[in-house]
């Protein structure tokens, strides 16, 4: 059993956990994710270690409630236990140490950057902020991205803060106006991310992305996770979470993401798990 | 001479396809007994020569001869700790009966049935627990809770040492628990075989990734004074053909672990979901393969095929499971190899493009090579494809061991008859060692490594 120390709500629909799972922590690095299962009847999901303190034995996480199992989560207290926490898993995300790197967070997806960021900024790299979200009230994490930042530029999709517009968007304004970037990272919704796959590919600009595919266990034994990458089929657990944008197949990603989108209705249908701001 | 073996009693199959339960019901009694004295007692028993960990066979036969069944299970456990599983899932006709005598001219004797049936006995009527000899001052870690390291930490606890069992997943078994379904191997059989093993004194950790969560290193460097590695068969095999990432398309694995780890046959009672179809298509021949079209047919689907490129007498399957199948209404499309999987508009499976095979020249296997019929393409209507094709080993653990060797196509390096591996005081066994196997193999293995792991400590 793992112990929810703090939780904090960042939007109605996002919150964030640290939670005490000292093995974890010992060995996590930025770009890798666990998976948790709140009990016996759970199902097992992937989600990235958004920071973690190895002198607490703490990690955290950021979840967005989409689901049965996300809403589940959401009304866990401090006080309250996970029943299994396993991990770090995948790869460590292989980071620049020079130079300068735009990060591009989109929703939830700003949690996965922010570790990255940090571990960049740490190491003297110029870290050129991207965050979005949909209106200002989901909008995650600023201030920590100010914290490892040089610049954080905000968008949302609705003009309630910053820039009225998608990330890539932004990226393209950006560097349409100067900016040079050696690298790129964008997490965030499947299409965000092919957006901004997109802005980077003339300028062969090398652009990570980080996959979140429906997994179960996690370590390389299911498959259910695989993705085509350069026309190769990987699996994301075990070969990723990162990859070269201008070589995923985005297309077949989002498909695959929808393999249970009827069952997850009829979960949702069933479960008297609510939902909300809490 | 004696007459045929005794009948298995199971559940009919228009009833067990509609749920989990276990199908081959176990004898009673008097079954046991009257099968039992079909055992001839040969002066030199040929059948004990068929079996990996060496069980006395005929000795615990004679003994359920005698109705002294406490008798019967304390042999089999001399050299088995696992009694219910092997009873269960162990491929006993090529195994201990493909040397009973009996089998020359009939049937032979029903070792495997027997075996389960003093298992069962014993677990009805509460196993004891068991005398362990004071702690000898020395700790060995054992990853993977599957049927390699099982017994190879009972064994080593039986000798005095404090075992770790490293388990990966949230709950113990390895492939006993997320792969063999519950209708072949109940769950709680195998949780009380893990709690026999815990009786022993072994701790068993879920949630531990060796090679992620900790390296095989930095257990050494906690005091662990031997490390055995039993991490299993790894990651799934795919055929490489079109379509294969198509929605509907799952490896065994998948299959089996949502099913059977997951439960996902009760959704939405549990989270996890599973996509049946209507019509499902399981590529493969072996064990796993079976598991798989009989869970589909368990799971509400219309109709279950096997396609598999060879013909019925070159599959791997247990006897038993395939006429399972084959009672349970499973069509067999054999000699036929899919080509392409085919999908809609909109991304899922439709179709699965097969072509009709003909056996050729013997490989390397010995088995005939199936070769391709030009011109016999044709195309099975279903909705959703497993594929059982085996698995290649997981590399967490050789990419994070310094020093630890493994094969060209990924197994690790290991001695035969110790499992000693290219690194000073790790051992290896199971399907990480030789590719996808049997459980009893694994046993074998973890019971080989545990005699060695207790040399080389011994003389350290």
């Amino acid at each position: 059993m793992y112990k929810i120390l703090q939780k904090r709500v960042l939007t109605p629909v996002t919150k964030e956990f640290v939670i005490e799972a000292p093995m974890v922590a010992r060995k996590a690095q930025p770009g890798q994710f666990f998976i948790l299962r709140i009990g016996e009847k759970g199902e097992r999901i992937p989600l990235t270690i958004a920071d973690f303190d190895r002198r607490r034995g703490t990690i955290t996480a950021v979840f967005q409630e989409v689901g049965k199992t996300t809403r589940m989560l959401g009304l866990l207290d401090e006080g309250d236990f996970i029943a299994d926490v396993v991990g770090p898993l995948g790869l460590p995300a292989e980071l620049p140490e020079s130079g300068r790197v735009a990060c591009i967070g989109g929703g939830v997806g700003v949690a996965p950057v922010y570790p990255k960021a940090k571990a960049m900024h740490e190491k003297g790299v110029d870290v050129i902020s991207i965050i979005g979200a949909r209106c200002a009230e989901l909008l995650i994490m600023e201030d920590e991205m100010r914290a490892v930042s040089s610049e954080v530029h905000v968008c949302t999709d609705d003009g309630s803060k910053g820039f009225h517009g998608f990330v890539s968007q932004k990226l393209q304004q950006l560097i349409e106006s100067g900016y040079r970037f050696d690298e790129v990272i964008a997490v965030g919704p499947l299409p965000m991310m092919r957006a901004c796959a997109e802005v980077t590919r003339p300028l062969k600009i090398k652009t990570w992305v980080s996959l979140n595919p429906i997994m179960v266990d996690g370590t390389g034994m299911c498959g259910a996770c695989r993705v085509t990458v350069g026309g190769q089929t990987k699996f994301c657990c075990v070969d990723g979470p990162m990859f070269d944008g201008h070589l995923v197949d985005f297309a077949e990603a989002v498909r695959r993401s929808q393999m249970y989108v009827a069952e997850e209705q009829h979960a949702m249908h069933t479960c008297t798990c609510g939902g909300g701001d809490r | 001479m004696a007459g045929p073996r005794v009948a298995m009693p199971a559940q009919d199959p228009k009833e067990r396809i509609k749920n989990f339960n276990e199908v081959a019901l176990g004898y009673t009694e008097d079954m046991a007994v009257a099968e039992a004295a079909r055992c001839i007692g040969c002066k030199k028993p040929s059948c004990i020569q068929g079996c990996p960990v060496n069980v006395d066979i005929p000795g615990f036969i004679g003994k359920v001869k005698t109705k002294d069944f406490e008798d019967a299970i304390r042999i089999v456990k001399a050299t088995n700790s696992l009694p219910a599983i092997c009873g269960r899932v162990c491929p006993q006709e090529e195994q201990c009966e493909k040397y009973c005598i009996l089998g020359k001219k009939g049937e032979p004797v029903a070792i495997g049935r027997l075996e389960r049936f003093v298992a069962d006995w014993e677990m009805a009527r509460g196993v004891k627990k068991p005398t362990v000899p004071p702690w000898n001052g020395k700790k060995v870690a054992v990853v993977g809770s599957g049927p390699a390291g099982l017994t190879c930490a009972g064994d080593l606890a039986k000798l005095g040492y404090k075992v770790t069992v490293f388990e990966a997943l949230h709950a113990p078994g390895g492939v006993l628990i997320y792969g063999i379904p519950e209708f072949r191997l109940p769950k709680r059989i195998v949780a009380a075989e893990v709690e026999y093993v815990r009786s022993l004194g072994v701790e068993v950790r879920t949630n531990v990734i060796v090679g992620r969560t900790v390296t095989v290193d930095e257990l050494f460097e906690d005091g662990y004074e031997a490390v055995f590695l039993g991490t299993g068969a790894g990651l799934p095999k795919f055929m490489g053909i079109p379509g294969e990432n198509l929605n509907g398309v799952y490896s065994a694995n998948e299959w089996l672990t949502r099913t059977n780890l997951m439960k996902a046959y009760l959704f939405p009672e549990y989270d996890t979901p599973i996509r049946v179809g209507k019509r499902v298509a399981v590529v493969g021949g072996g064990n796993v393969a079976m598991d798989a079209v009989r869970c589909a047919l368990r799971l509400g689907a219309e109709k279950a095929f096997i396609v598999y490129r060879r013909g019925e007498q070159e599959m791997p399957a247990r006897l038993e499971e395939l006429n399972h199948a084959k009672h349970e209404g499973v069509v067999f499309h054999l000699l036929t190899n899919p080509v392409r999987v085919i999908g809609d508009e909109k991304g899922w499976v439709k179709g699965l493009e097969c072509i009709k095979m003909e056996l050729g020249e013997p490989d390397s296997s010995g088995r005939r090579r199936p070769v391709p019929v030009k011109g016999s393409e044709f195309v099975l209507d279903v909705d959703t494809v497993v594929m059982a094709l085996g698995t290649t080993p997981n590399p967490v653990i050789s990419k994070t061991t310094p020093g630890l060797q493994v094969h060209e196509w990924g197994g690790i390096i290991a001695e035969e008859d110790t499992g000693a591996t290219t690194k000073r005081g790790v051992y290896a066994g199971g399907d990480a060692v030789t590719g996808s196997a049997t459980v009893i193999l694994a046993m074998g293995a973890g019971k080989k490594a545990a005699a060695a792991i207790h040399a080389y400590l011994q003389g350290k």
